[in-house]
């Protein structure tokens, strides 16, 4: 039995497919964006149908993010595909895409089965599991690219390790090619950052900190473009972090090169001086890096030179974080303050309002093939309703996640999700 | 009955309000404080040096020192500070290997602190292991190294020792020479010694170098020979050895030949000039014995012995802002 149609009245519409920006209305059935009106239009409403009056608030395509790690299937102390796909409905996040560096590892399609299987029962938000590109992510043997492809993989990767041996990236690159399967690749230079867990600079070397420099990412993504113009297939480049290896990424798509980049949302929000006083939560992979490298991460946002961004939600539990800062475990949660972190963005006057949707909306819809991603009548109604201005305290320990180690705990962002929508159903709805 | 030292009031005079609960960074203290620890530690240095060395400043309060790494020197320093002042010593070395990294730290200072020591002095390998720690327990905790960050304790030793060969550190050249990027000492002497007025060299070959350390207020030199030429105190660091391992040098002996100090570079320095060590010494490595051993140059014996007074005076500032109920 379908839900009753959707009505959702007096919103501002953000479509990045159409570029449209302005007041409207939308409504929503079996599962479906049926009509969308602009300006004052108003669909002919019956009186079967739900009306949401939006009261102005932003009305967009649902997130979808492609860079997300749960602990399921293997640590599921960490956090569960359920408590993942509950903190990505509260975050306005209606697609993410689950890492391969489990356990065990997506090398297998019985794993990616076993995912999609677990995503249908929890049934909240579409969750897609990204392959191993290596076998048991080793960097040496290809994973069953063409399998993993067909068990619904949207992409392969090797999650955050480098594919260190250039032949093996190189005939990774060919093969996925040929079957039409994205490639992504992290790249880092492996004895450079063997052992660091901060950005080379002054302020690393001040703290005593093992420290990479980020020549590191501009050695492997300098080999990459080299090995996409040898075998003319596409990469996207996982959280690319700093102006030196943009500027590389520049003249890769000078010469026309089939590369996407996507950045993560903490290299946007925070620099290397926010590791403070050793504060682990902001230990990532990549390091975060200077102010003068965000500010060159954010430019490339803007321009369109960074096409995606994602949220690197990294769960960690208290005892992988409550260590000395070398040996932490890296990462952060963020699938519930990806957009009101993005927000921050646009009310800091950084980047355009509809760029930055495009980054968590259709830019990333598009990498993975996916239909969602636009408000366009036919695809699937997946919809965040956002107030893009009211203002809020990170609080990590209100966060949905098992694991409460989000680098925003105690910021203050603007953006509060009020409802989020997965093919016709209300997955979310902030308390009134 | 324990009869306590003669010149205790004299000590007892150069107590003065410490405003940290923890000792923790040579970087968090200002002149007027080091001056003050200085002239706390000078008191005990004369404490020390009578047959009564027993005093009451620290009667009743229980002192845990707590080594994740090993440690001759400094480890029975704090035991020997504490004891002389009165406390209850232990001293934990917990086996890293037994127990798996990290839970050690946390889980081991949390179950002492349930035990109501007074102050947990820790050493561990990890930059911001005892900053960690101190968010943690209920106790003074007092920084004997935390990786490759800070040993402030061994900075004042190194300050007291130069004053006391000087007379003052205003004005001294000092060339810390060697293996500057792995060294906790390095860092909290630049920090000290540059607050303190000192001109500060930093000496070593590029590899051994932090990034941009020509920022930290420091000369930076890659050539002994210039590096220690003119200075007032040469100040030499330990070689890890398996530093050989990762590219950072080629060789032991190649590293004597252009980094270690002999009789013939250290005739470049200044007229009196004064070799330190931080210890252990790894003789014909970066010092000769011929220069470590000469009691005229060398102030490596004094740094020793300063090492027990500094670490009183520390106790004692501490202990002083402690509960007294």
């Amino acid at each position: 039995m379908s839900p009753r149609p959707i009505v959702f009245t007096n919103a501002r519409l953000v479509d990045p497919a159409s570029g449209y920006d302005g007041p409207g209305a939308l409504l929503v059935e079996a599962g479906q964006i049926k009509e969308v009106h602009r300006g004052n239009d108003l669909p002919s409403v019956s009186p079967d149908m739900k009306l949401i009056d939006a009261a102005g608030a932003l009305l967009c395509p649902g997130l979808v993010d492609l860079r997300v790690k749960t602990g399921e299937p293997g640590s599921e102390p960490k956090e569960t595909l359920k408590s993942a796909a509950r903190a990505a409905a509260a975050g306005g996040v209606t697609s993410i895409v689950v890492q391969p560096d489990t356990d065990p590892v997506i090398d297998d399609p019985a794993v990616a089965d076993f995912i999609l299987r677990r995503a249908r029962d929890i049934g909240l938000v579409h969750v897609y599991p990204a392959g191993a590109a290596t076998k048991g992510l080793r960097g040496k043997g290809m994973a069953e690219i063409g399998l993993l492809h067909e068990a619904g993989c949207v992409y392969v990767t090797d999650a955050d390790r480098p594919i260190v041996d250039s032949r093996v990236m190189r005939r990774l690159l060919a093969y996925a090619g040929s079957l039409g399967t994205l490639v992504s690749h992290r790249p880092a230079d492996p004895w450079l950052t063997e052992g660091a867990s901060a950005t080379e600079s002054e302020f690393a070397g001040r703290m005593g900190l093992a420290s990479e420099p980020v020549a590191a990412e501009t050695i492997m993504l300098e080999r990459d473009i080299a090995l996409v113009r040898l075998t003319g297939s596409r990469l996207m480049v996982d959280q690319i972090s700093a102006a030196e290896p943009l500027a590389s990424l520049t003249r890769a798509r000078g010469l026309g090169l089939p590369i996407l980049a996507t950045a993560s949302i903490n290299h946007l929000a925070f620099n290397e001086l926010d590791i403070g006083d050793y504060r682990t939560f902001c230990k990532l992979i990549p390091p975060l890096r200077g102010e003068q490298d965000r500010m060159a991460l954010i430019d490339a946002l803007a321009s369109g030179l960074v096409d995606i961004v994602v949220s690197a939600h990294a769960p960690a539990p208290p005892e992988d974080k409550r260590l000395p800062f070398d040996e932490a475990a890296p990462g952060a949660i963020g699938l519930q303050t990806l957009l009101p972190a993005l927000l921050s963005l646009y009310h800091e006057g950084h980047a355009p309002l509809m760029r930055l949707i495009d980054a968590v909306t259709l830019s990333p819809a598009r990498a993975i093939g996916s239909m969602a991603g636009r408000l366009t009548p036919g695809s699937p109604a997946d919809l965040v309703l956002c107030d893009i201005d009211a203002p809020r305290i990170i609080d990590a320990s209100t966060l949905v996640s098992k694991s409460k180690n989000s680098a925003f705990d105690g910021r203050r962002l603007q953006g509060t999700i009020r409802l989020t929508m997965v093919e016709g159903r209300i997955v979310y709805e902030a308390a009134a | 009955m324990v009869t306590i030292a003669p010149g205790i009031d004299e000590v007892r005079a150069r107590t003065f309000p410490f405003p940290h609960r923890h000792f923790l960074n040579a970087a968090d203290l200002d002149p007027v404080q080091v001056a003050g620890l200085l002239d706390l530690a000078d008191g005990f240095v004369t404490l020390n040096r009578q047959m009564n060395k027993k005093v009451d400043l620290l009667k009743g309060r229980t002192l845990i020192t707590l080594f994740f790494e090993a440690s001759t020197r400094t480890q029975s320093s704090f035991e020997l500070a504490g004891k002389r002042l009165g406390a209850d010593v232990v001293n934990m070395s917990p086996r890293t290997s037994s127990i798996s990294k990290g839970e050690t730290l946390i889980d081991t200072a949390v179950t002492l602190n349930a035990m109501q020591p007074d102050i947990l002095v820790v050493r561990h390998g990890s930059s911001g292991a005892a900053s960690l720690l101190s968010q943690k327990v209920s106790c003074s905790v007092v920084n004997a190294g935390d990786g490759q960050h800070e040993h402030p304790t061994q900075a004042l030793l190194d300050s007291l020792s130069m004053r006391r060969a000087f007379g003052h550190i205003d004005g001294l050249t000092v060339a810390i020479c060697g293996d500057v990027l792995h060294s906790r000492v390095a860092r909290s002497n630049v920090a000290l010694l540059t607050m303190l007025g000192a001109r500060v060299r930093v000496v070593g070959p590029p590899t051994l170098m932090p990034t941009d350390v020509a920022r930290w207020g420091v000369e930076v030199c890659h050539d002994l020979k210039r590096g220690i030429a003119g200075a007032d105190v040469v100040m030499m660091l330990r070689l890890q050895l398996e530093r050989m391992q990762g590219a950072l040098v080629p060789s032991m002996r190649e590293y004597f030949r252009l980094w270690g100090l002999d009789r013939e570079k250290l005739a470049l320095a200044a007229p009196g000039v004064r070799v330190m060590h931080p210890g252990p010494m790894n003789r014909g490595v970066e010092i000769d014995s011929d220069v470590a051993d000469d009691l005229d140059v060398s102030l490596i014996q004094d740094q020793v012995e300063m090492g027990v007074a500094v670490r009183m005076a520390v106790l004692t500032s501490l202990a002083a802002r402690l509960d007294n109920r």
